[in-house]
């Protein structure tokens, strides 16, 4: 009886408190807004205020979201990879299940919740076409991101059955959203080390990278040697013993 | 050459199959008396139908030309290509350029070789034409002639003989090897002790690869890397040239890389004696891979491993390095982390490990979990 009654009020104060703290002010509102789409969607694995779930066994079922900051919910939510679809090895990217509004108003609610990385400014997020910035993003993409993505962005095998996916086709808003909060086993690489110039400079790279013609035919994914001795020794070397076969053959005769 | 009878070959023109029990035949295929198998001789030779099919004929020759004929308008279209399609222009994201020079010229050579065997498979004569063994030492005749040659060449110039010249014409060879073992210094001056230093030293500064950028503890937030560099390879002599260029430069990094990574500091198991090598839970690690030197990054803030592209050595950064899995055979080399009165991250100390590809004479650690 106790316990019920615990419940009800709990449940009465987190349906009453926000409103009854909600000042008209249209961020106010929408952090509201973004609160209860944080209920409704979030809450059964991140608590009901952010603050984290743990397992019997002190694993997080949900991390505690306080202090993640905008940055991570706009990445983890605006690329589908929350909400989780499953609990498997990682979170996979799909369609976002939220549409641009709700995506802000989830973001601004979990920036509420303690102090983190903002959503980029659109002017570090946009690729510039300057050659002089590509050329220097590239140092910085050989340098910090072809360890894992591949140098051609395409992404790469972690231990455990984990990847390290393609950033080609990724915003320049996510991949900057990427750099600053490091989804999953991605570390993070803060403004204080690469500044947010640097980072433009990054995504103008891989945009010059998606964008040039692939000079050298088929890249068969630019997975390197994988891809392309696969190719090598079926198309390859198959289509020579196919040539071979043909020229050694007697052919038809006539019978006399 | 001489006209010995073993010598002899097919004559051109000579009918092609033999018959089998062929006397000389047998003879010349170097067939002893009482061999196993008899010589089996050649089929019945077995004519094609273009051979006997005055139609045939003219479709396999327009076929064979037609072929050639597309190889010099393929040839043709290479040219045109060449200067007709600009290099940057892209045809379904590959360069339309490349894929018609290779396309053309391709073709052309694929036409010219498909023609030229359809051309022997078709048309030219088929008849199988037998060309015999032949010992390939020359006559006793000719050996006997060639060592009477040598014989009075070696008595004639007293070669055996005079035996001071000959003493000192060997010595004169001989030291002529001397210049081939003598140049193996060029192979460069020995390591020395070069491959146990970097140039690490104590109060260097961390800073960050391609910016250059010193780093205090409080830019890194939890989970971050840093690929870092000595902050000497970003400066200026007196002169006021880098003090590291060139090949020297790439000799310095090659040893000096470091990655810098930040962890809770309750997660860290300091081996004995490296408890104080962190700052607040900032490590660094030699990025060169202990097995054959790879660089890695591949960092897992979650797991705190590192894993090395090349041949899948894993290191956990959390626990001094210690290897996980894989053919490296000692754990990463740590760097000792300080601070300085600027509050910048410094080193303490130079390596004080060899740092990057092991070799065999080195002291190993293979112990696993």
């Amino acid at each position: 009886m106790l316990l019920l009654g615990l419940v009800l009020a709990g449940g009465l104060y987190s349906l009453f408190a926000p409103h009854s703290a909600t000042a008209d002010t249209s961020s106010s509102d929408l952090v509201g807004q973004g609160h209860q789409l944080f209920l409704v969607g979030c809450a059964s694995c991140h608590g009901l205020n952010g603050e984290g779930i743990l397992t019997s066994n002190s694993t997080n079922y949900g991390p505690s979201l306080v202090g993640v900051g905008a940055a991570a919910v706009d990445f983890q939510v605006g690329t589908g990879r929350m909400p989780l679809a499953q609990a498997s090895t990682q979170a996979l990217q799909k369609p976002p299940v939220y549409d641009a509004q709700e995506i802000q108003a989830l973001a601004a609610y979990v920036a509420s919740l303690g102090p983190g990385p903002a959503i980029p400014d659109s002017k570090y997020t946009t690729a510039s076409t300057d050659p002089s910035v590509i050329s220097r993003g590239g140092e910085f993409f050989r340098t910090n991101c072809t360890a894992c993505h591949n140098s051609g962005g395409t992404g790469g095998a972690l231990p455990s059955g984990r990847f390290a996916p393609s950033v080609n086709n990724v915003t320049g808003a996510h991949i900057y959203e990427a750099m600053i909060t490091g989804p999953q086993q991605m570390p993070v690489f803060p403004d204080t080390t690469i500044t947010p110039q640097d980072k433009q400079a990054i995504i103008s790279y891989i945009r010059a990278l998606n964008d040039q013609p692939q000079y050298g035919g088929n890249a068969l994914g630019k997975l390197g040697p994988v891809s392309e001795g696969a190719a090598a020794w079926i198309v390859g070397i198959g289509s020579l013993v196919v040539a071979s076969v043909w020229i050694g053959t007697q052919g038809v005769r006539a019978r006399r | 050459m001489s006209d010995q009878p073993h010598h002899g070959r097919d004559e051109p023109g000579q009918e092609p199959a033999r018959e089998p029990g062929n006397e000389d035949a047998l003879d010349r295929t170097g067939q002893q008396p009482g061999d196993p198998i008899p010589n089996p001789g050649l089929e019945r030779h077995q004519p094609r139908p273009t051979d006997i099919d005055a139609d045939q004929q003219r479709r396999a020759e327009r076929q064979v030309s037609a072929l050639f004929g597309l190889a010099t308008l393929l040839t043709l279209g290479f040219c045109v290509a060449y200067f007709a399609i600009p290099q940057d222009s892209s045809f379904i994201t590959t360069s339309a350029s490349n894929l018609a020079l290779g396309l053309t010229l391709g073709g052309a050579l694929v036409c010219i070789g498909v023609g030229a065997i359809q051309w022997a498979k078709k048309l030219m004569d088929d008849h199988e034409i037998v060309e015999m063994r032949h010992p390939t030492a020359s006559s006793p005749q000719d050996r006997e002639e060639a060592l009477e040659a040598l014989d009075t060449g070696v008595a004639g110039s007293g070669f055996g003989r005079r035996t001071m010249i000959r003493t000192s014409l060997m010595g004169a060879l001989g030291a002529l090897g001397l210049p081939a073992v003598v140049m193996l210094r060029d192979l460069g001056p020995l390591p020395g002790d070069t491959l146990s230093h970097t140039v690490w030293a104590k109060g260097m500064r961390v800073v960050n690869d391609v910016s250059g950028i010193p780093i205090r503890p409080s830019d890194l937030p939890l989970g971050s890397l840093v690929n870092a560099q000595p902050a000497v390879i970003y400066e200026t002599g007196a002169d006021g040239e880098p003090r590291y260029a060139g090949t020297e430069l790439l000799a310095v990094k090659a040893k000096a890389s470091v990655i810098v990574v930040r962890m809770r500091p309750e997660e860290i198991t300091p081996p004995p004696g490296r408890e104080g090598w962190s700052v607040d839970g900032i490590l660094c690690y030699s990025k060169i891979c202990t097995h054959v030197g790879c660089p890695i990054s591949l960092y897992e803030q979650q797991t705190h491993h590192v894993l090395c592209p090349c041949h899948q050595s894993t290191f956990d950064l959390a626990d001094g390095g210690r290897i996980l899995f894989g053919p490296a055979a000692r754990p990463l080399p740590q760097l000792p982390l300080g601070v300085d009165d600027q509050g910048y991250l410094i080193a303490m100390s130079d390596f004080p490990e060899v740092v990057g590809p092991s070799w065999p004479t080195m002291p190993q650690d293979r112990t696993r979990t």
